[in-house]
């Protein structure tokens, strides 16, 4: 029997029963989508039922009534624009910045963003299809996003709107779970379809340009995946399960944390790995480190 | 239906043989019925909203309504019409139409009390009806039952469901909704003419120099009216003087030359001003000739009452209203009280004892002396600051406008119209108000002719024609006549082919009363027919609560599913106005008559079939027994006398009062429906549990019938076919003329009839009485005056309820020109839905911050009896001065009717919906 | 060339190439989306121009309105996607004196100042007349008001009653005997709230509101109303310099006189 890999899920299963016994090796896939599920529902709440834990939503929002957040890849195209940014903005997007910056990688991708969730059950549709082997993966380059993220800031500035913010699949998604759809729905199937038959793990590991603006934030954050030599076995489940694979361009030379910032720490990675060679880390583990771009 | 040659030359051999002896029939004014073009077949009728009464056209096509238009030949409105005239297309096909008669029933689908509605035939509807009836009538006699009637009753309904309850039950439980509009009206015409209605009409607002509103936001409520008031302000703006007077601001200011905001009640006061200014500084004002000649001076009691529960400490009553209720027995003299009442004598700080309580209606002649003596402590001072009633206004600038008014009504050159409503009506000592304005009116002279006018503005549109001319009041009968009048019942008895006695002597319970027999115990069976008395009544939850949980049993005919509906324990789906024949009486006596346009909508069937129907369970054995009726009054059993004029006793009531001889020579068909289906008398394509229709023109037969009473009596009508070629005629129609201005000889040929000089006041009632002073009547020694009008004194007095520190604001009443009533109809059409989906309270900027509300901001309104929540308006299109909100009533969302207070006046027993006490807090 | 450096500059130059044309499209996309006009925004709200560039699309707004008038623009609605905008004849703005939308803006696309009046130490008190939002305008051929039709529901139902929506009453000249009550919007006064439009009891609304830019035509600015006080206010930034053009001014003088005659 073939072992399919359910990305949703998130690991390899053959039977229901193993899947459960596996339990343990899903913690972070786990933990991840409650995080996603958690934001999401806590701004629907805020809207649907006044609740003020979460209000507004991932662009700019408001914690407890008090504290602002605000996207600051949105704020700086608000701001290339042409507009004075506001304080709250400001503020919430220095603090938005800040807190990845200083987590490190592109956790708001991993952990956050509702678009994960539906690239992922494409690359497992993909999988389960086994939709690579059919087709030839159109060949783009993953540098393709710090492309889009520059174009973002120019169009903003040539257009006078936040321009990446005007089309964006993921604003689409979020807006369109609390405030409802129109038809921003195509906009995400555009992004599931493109995921699942053009380019694999394409829009987030190649076009998002918000993406791109967390790789850079995230560069020299502290939480970083930690590779070890000794214990690896070179199975490369890692690497196969590895959205981002040229940031494990390590695994099999030599032990070393991540340095990427393109690595979104979703810690699948970790839970592929039988051996305990690859695992969470930070930044000053760096003893042995040759990760780079 | 095309109209052949052949219809045409009928139609036009009708209308010369009316001109021919005499009718005017103006060739445009004739109703040919046409089809056009596009296959619509249009047809006149009237406006179902409001008393203006607005001819309207009603096009018809695969017996639907398809469409309205102004009638352009209609003299009221010339083809215009207000918005809720706009949609009378759109008032029946509401997607929840009443089609099928409902009742309570249990599991085993029997009548149960604390069942769910459940559709019924009519057979079985009426079979528990009858049953239920006879059950309560043999156990408590006619005063247990009742019906509560309308102003919106065509005029034969009304006719059929007064003979059934009267003539058939001897019952004189039966009044109409128009006890809360316009009883206190009828009260100051009776007392001070006589006779009921107004002497002018609508033309008055064309003639009118100075045009004064009492109470009446005509903007909103007449808006049709308005637009003539606006266009005699517009012929001649700088002359032509509009004056409001009203306790809020209110659209009508946006024309008016002065506004004058008072305190609620202070209108007693202000009028009294106006006299006494006229008496003591402008004598020369006074029309000497005309008062000397037509007119006599009169006052009453003042210790009245407020026409609540004589039981002060009713069981029923909640304690937080005993304080309140307390008032009808006593109440403690105010200083502003004492000093209106100076001449009388009474001091501030006394008890006074409401001794007349009972006996509010008498009235006694007294000298021009007393008169002015009685008015002499209404000074400029002491009135301008006992009716300020805004906060905010300076007195000095209050001071001017009053005295500006006086000129207004007083000045040699200007013809004066007085408007009021409700503001007049609903009002504790609403008859005296209305007989204070005649008394402005009359010292002047100004009346009754082109421009000089007091006039009461009816609110129904059939207020006038069916709740007051018919009498489907409590103590009338049609023509002005009265219940307690051995004269007017043999009159009744005659034309109604009973045997003589049939008809109760003892006034019945009006409106209120009824609820409060309900809750009492007193009365178990009502109907209510085409009205929704559980949300138009004051102090509701009373009479919710009388409703669902007593014994009793309550039928309602609606059209819509309504808070009397909800009340119910027997719903009948009733047809609506262009769904059967009628004819309504507008506010200047104008008669209007329409054709059935098309089939009722589901099984509903007509207020008049349903009567009549429901009559045909009684045989006369049953009625007409003998009654004890109170401790005085047995009626006596009639069958002796009824076996003598040949009735049997298997007869049933159907038989006698609405299929005998005289209505079966009505034929059906007939030419005038020529084209035209009548439902009840050749039954319809429905075929309704197989009623084929009863033969004959029933409603011609009643109309033709009703019309006997007032023939010769000052109240003629025209004959049944002539009204479906006119467009209405104004009462009293003699030798085919309508007549214009009433009591002037110059128009009415009853008037010059009286042979009195220019003016006749010829009125029958209360044309006897004792002479006085002005602390009552001396000796026993009765003056009659023929054809004199009176002119009444009347005093100043405080509301049944003044807020104080817990109930700190005024809380008014009223309606919305978008919607009618309580909305049934109007809140079905979504673009009246839309226009004013809510009502607001509207309330002063201040009085909401000072409160900490918002605009929107729902709160609660709280009074001693009831709380409704309400979102607040302070920038809307009434502006309430401090102190004060107004509500509308027609949103059953927002029941104000649970808050106001059922203090009536007492002469006519009508609400006073505009001022109660209310505390507001935050919802 | 090495193929692997080969294969990198081409992948690259794929990438580019896509990411240009990609560019195109969205630039366009944004252009369209942009020049749709007709839309509402909330109190407050900067000049559209500058709305767009800085809203930031969080709905914190819409989450603020009381009477979930606001909505955030979807795909499809033909307005600018996720930015907050009402429709007036479903859910107007209710004219909250408290502007509850306001305050919730993070980016001040919602400016305060915009509708607040400054107290004697320059704070800023709302003031929610000062909105203007849009403007009324009424359709004369089909308000039936116009026509003699005692209705005026606009009117009545105006928060700013007789002062953005008044009552112009003329004589009713085919009866004789009635006059018109015609609603008339005052743009010194009308908020855009568009209560009016969702009172408006005929089928489609004959008085509606607009982007005060569309509604409203411009005056001269070389000419000044005699009778106006105030008219020259108006006026006031205008430059002197001025330099009139039509195409009789196509050619220069000297040119024009060098002409042959013809």
């Amino acid at each position: 029997m073939k072992r399919c890999f359910d990305e949703f899920v998130g690991a390899y299963c053959n039977t229901p029963l193993q899947h459960a016994m596996d339990m343990r090796k899903y913690k972070y896939l786990i933990s991840r989508r409650m995080t996603q599920i958690a934001v999401l529902f806590l701004f629907f709440a805020g809207n649907a039922y006044g609740w003020k834990i979460l209000r507004g939503n991932l662009s700019s929002a408001k914690v407890l009534d008090t504290l602002p957040l605000s996207d600051p890849f949105a704020v700086a195209q608000s701001f290339s624009a042409g507009t004075a940014i506001a304080k709250d903005a400001l503020t919430g997007a220095l603090i938005i910045f800040l807190f990845y910056a200083v987590l490190g990688g592109r956790v708001f991708c991993g952990w956050v963003c509702p678009v994960n969730m539906v690239t992922d059950t494409a690359r497992s549709l993909r999988n389960h299809f086994r939709l690579d082997s059919s087709w030839k993966s159109w060949d783009i380059s993953r540098s393709m996003r710090y492309w889009v993220a520059g174009l973002s800031i120019t169009l903003s500035v040539t257009l006078g709107v936040a321009a990446f913010e005007w089309i964006s699949p993921i604003g689409m998604l979020h807006r369109g779970i609390i405030y409802g759809f129109g038809f921003g729905w195509a906009f995400v199937l555009v992004v599931f379809l493109f995921d699942l038959f053009a380019v694999k793990n394409g829009f987030c590991g190649h076009v998002c340009p918000l993406g791109g603006f967390y790789s850079l934030a995230g560069r020299y954050g502290f939480l970083r995946i930690g590779y070890d030599r000794d214990k690896c076995t070179m199975c490369m489940k890692c690497i196969e399960i590895c959205p981002e694979k040229q940031v494990l361009h390590m695994v099999g030379s030599q032990s070393g944390a991540v340095l990427s910032g393109e690595c979104i720490n979703c810690g699948r990675c970790v839970e592929a790995c039988d051996d305990d060679a690859v695992n969470f880390s930070n930044i000053y583990a760096k003893k042995q480190s040759v990760g780079s771009r | 239906m095309k109209v052949t040659r052949r219809d045409f030359l009928k139609t036009t051999a009708a209308v010369s043989a009316a001109t021919a002896i005499g009718m005017a029939v103006p060739d445009e004014l004739m109703a040919v019925v046409k089809e056009t073009e596009v296959g619509w077949r249009w047809d006149k009728c009237v406006c179902r909203f409001c008393g203006t009464g607005c001819g309207i056209m009603v096009a018809t096509r695969n017996d639907m309504i398809v469409a309205v238009k102004g009638d352009p030949l209609a003299p009221v409105n010339m083809g215009l019409n207000c918005i809720k005239g706009y949609f009378n297309a759109k008032i029946m096909y509401g997607a929840d139409r009443l089609t099928d008669p409902l009742l309570r029933v249990n599991e085993a689908g029997e009548f149960d009390k604390k069942g769910k509605f459940k559709p019924v035939t009519w057979e079985k509807a009426f079979d528990v009806m009858s049953s239920q009836f006879k059950k309560y009538y043999n156990e408590l006699g006619p005063t247990g039952v009742s019906i509560f009637g309308s102003g919106q009753y065509t005029i034969m309904e009304g006719v059929a469901a007064v003979k059934l309850i009267k003539g058939g039950f001897r019952s004189n439980n039966i009044d109409p909704n128009a006890r809360h509009c316009m009883a206190s009206a009828v009260v100051g015409f009776i007392q001070t003419f006589g006779i009921d209605e107004p002497a002018g009409n609508y033309d008055d607002m064309h003639h009118a120099d100075s045009i004064v509103l009492w109470g009446a936001n005509m903007s909103e409520m007449h808006p049709v009216l308005w637009s003539k008031v606006t266009d005699r302000k517009l012929s001649r703006p700088d002359w032509v003087k509009l004056i409001n007077i009203t306790t809020f601001s209110n659209r009508c200011s946006n024309i008016a030359d002065m506004e004058i905001v008072i305190k609620p009640n202070s209108d007693l006061a202000l009028l009294n001003y106006i006299a006494r200014e006229i008496v003591y500084n402008r004598p020369e004002s006074i029309d000497q000739d005309f008062v000397d000649k037509y007119c006599v001076f009169a006052t009453g009691p003042i210790d009245i009452g407020y026409g609540m529960r004589p039981e002060i400490n009713h069981s029923k009553y909640r304690a937080s209203e005993l304080d309140t209720a307390s008032r009808e027995a006593s109440k403690t003299v105010t200083e502003d009280e004492a000093q209106a009442w100076s001449s009388l004598g009474i001091k501030a700080g006394s008890t006074l004892e409401m001794k007349n309580a009972k006996t509010p209606v008498k009235h006694w002649a007294i000298s021009f002396e007393d008169f002015k003596k009685g008015l002499e402590p209404y000074t400029l001072d002491f009135v301008a600051s006992l009716a300020k009633g805004d906060p905010d206004e300076s007195l000095s600038g209050f001071k001017e406008k009053l005295v500006k008014l006086v000129d207004y009504y007083a000045a040699k050159d200007r013809k004066v119209s007085s408007f009021w409503t409700m503001g007049f009506n609903q009002h504790v000592r609403g008859s005296w108000v209305n007989e204070q304005i005649y008394t402005v009116h009359l010292l002047l002279g100004k009346i009754a002719e082109p421009g000089n006018s007091p006039f009461s503005l009816t609110g129904q549109p059939s207020a006038c024609g069916t709740a007051r001319e018919v009498g489907t009041f409590a103590h009338r009968l049609p023509s002005d006549m009265v219940v307690d009048n051995p004269k007017h019942r043999e009159i009744s008895e005659k034309l109604w082919k009973l045997p003589e006695g049939t008809l109760n002597p003892v006034a019945g319970s009006h409106y209120t009363k009824i609820m409060r027999d309900l809750e009492d115990g007193k009365v178990k069976w009502t109907w209510v027919q085409v009205n929704n008395p559980w949300q138009n009544t004051a102090n509701m939850n009373h009479w919710i609560n009388a409703a669902r949980e007593m014994d009793n049993f309550i039928v309602v005919s609606e059209v819509y599913p309504g808070i009397s509906a909800k009340v119910a324990d027997l719903i009948l789906p009733t047809a609506m106005i262009f769904e059967k024949w009628g004819a309504y009486g507008n506010a200047e006596r104008r008669t209007q008559h329409w054709r059935q346009q098309v089939t009722p909508v589901g099984n509903a069937m007509s207020d008049t079939w349903q009567t009549v129907e429901f009559s045909k369970r009684f045989t006369l054995a049953e009625v007409w027994k003998s009654h004890k009726i109170d401790n005085e009054v047995t009626l006596p059993d009639v069958m002796d006398k009824a076996r003598a004029m040949g009735y049997k006793d298997t007869d049933t009531l159907f038989d006698v009062l609405y299929a005998n001889k005289e209505a079966k020579s009505f034929a059906w068909p007939d030419p005038v429906g020529t084209g035209f289906m009548n439902s009840e008398a050749g039954g319809d394509k429905r075929d309704v549990e197989g009623f084929k229709g009863y033969g004959f023109f029933i409603q011609k037969y009643l109309w033709e019938e009703y019309r006997k009473f007032g023939i010769g009596n000052g109240h003629d009508l025209a004959d049944f076919d002539t009204y479906h070629k006119v467009r209405g005629l104004k009462w009293p129609v003699v030798d085919g003329k309508e007549t214009a201005w009433r009591f002037n000889a110059d128009y009415d040929p009853y008037a010059r009839k009286s042979n009195n000089g220019k003016f006749a006041f010829y009125g029958k009632a209360l044309k006897e009485i004792p002479k006085g002073d002005l602390f009552g009547p001396k000796g026993s020694e009765k003056v009659s005056l023929p054809n004199k009008a009176k002119i009444f004194l009347r005093h100043y007095a405080e509301p049944a309820e003044v807020p104080n520190a817990e109930y700190p604001f005024w809380l008014s009443t009223g309606r919305v020109l978008e919607h009618w009533h309580s909305g049934t109809m109007t809140m079905r059409v979504p673009e009246l839905y839309r226009a004013a989906p809510e009502a607001l309270c509207f309330m002063h900027p201040n009085d909401a911050s000072s409160n900490g509300f918002r605009d929107n901001q729902l709160i609660w309104i709280e009074s001693r009896r009831g709380k409704v929540k309400a979102r607040v308006d302070t920038r809307g299109r009434n502006n309430p001065p401090r102190g004060m909100i107004f509500v509308p009533w027609f949103d059953e969302r927002v029941l104000i009717n649970k808050v106001t207070l059922d203090a009536t006046c007492p002469l006519s027993k009508e609400t006073d919906f505009k001022k109660c006490a209310v505390k507001l807090y935050k919802a | 060339m090495m193929p692997e450096r080969r294969d990198f500059l081409l992948k690259t130059i794929k990438s580019l190439g896509l990411a240009t044309a990609g560019g195109l499209v969205w630039a366009g996309f944004i252009e369209e989306g942009r020049s749709a006009p007709l839309i509402l925004r909330p109190p407050g709200a900067v000049p559209e121009k500058q709305f767009i560039a800085s809203c930031i699309k969080c709905g914190m707004c819409v989450e603020a309105c009381p009477y979930d008038s606001l909505k955030l623009s979807q795909p499809g609605d033909g307005r600018p996607i996720g930015t907050p905008f009402y429709i007036p004849r479903t859910t107007p703005c209710r004219m909250c004196k408290d502007i509850p939308c306001v305050p919730a803006c993070p980016t001040g696309s919602l400016d305060k100042a915009l509708v607040s009046d400054k107290d004697k130490d320059g704070e800023l008190i709302f003031n929610i007349s000062l909105a203007r939002m849009g403007l009324a305008v009424i359709d004369r051929e089909t308000c039936i008001a116009y026509s003699g039709i005692q209705c005026d529901a606009c009117y009545r139902a105006c928060p700013l009653i007789d002062s953005a929506i008044t009552v112009e009453h003329t004589r009713n000249v085919r009866t004789g005997k009635h006059a018109m009550l015609a609603p008339v919007v005052h743009s010194n006064a009308c908020t855009g709230c568009g209560i009016c439009e969702k009172a408006c009891v005929t089928k489609k609304a004959s008085i509606f509101v607009l982007p005060v830019a569309l509604a409203m035509g411009e005056a001269s600015e070389r000419y000044v109303k005699g009778w106006e006080e105030r008219d020259e206010e108006r006026l006031k930034d205008v430059p002197e310099k001025v330099i009139t053009e039509t195409p009789r001014s196509d050619k220069k003088a000297v040119d024009y006189l060098n002409e042959e005659v013809f």
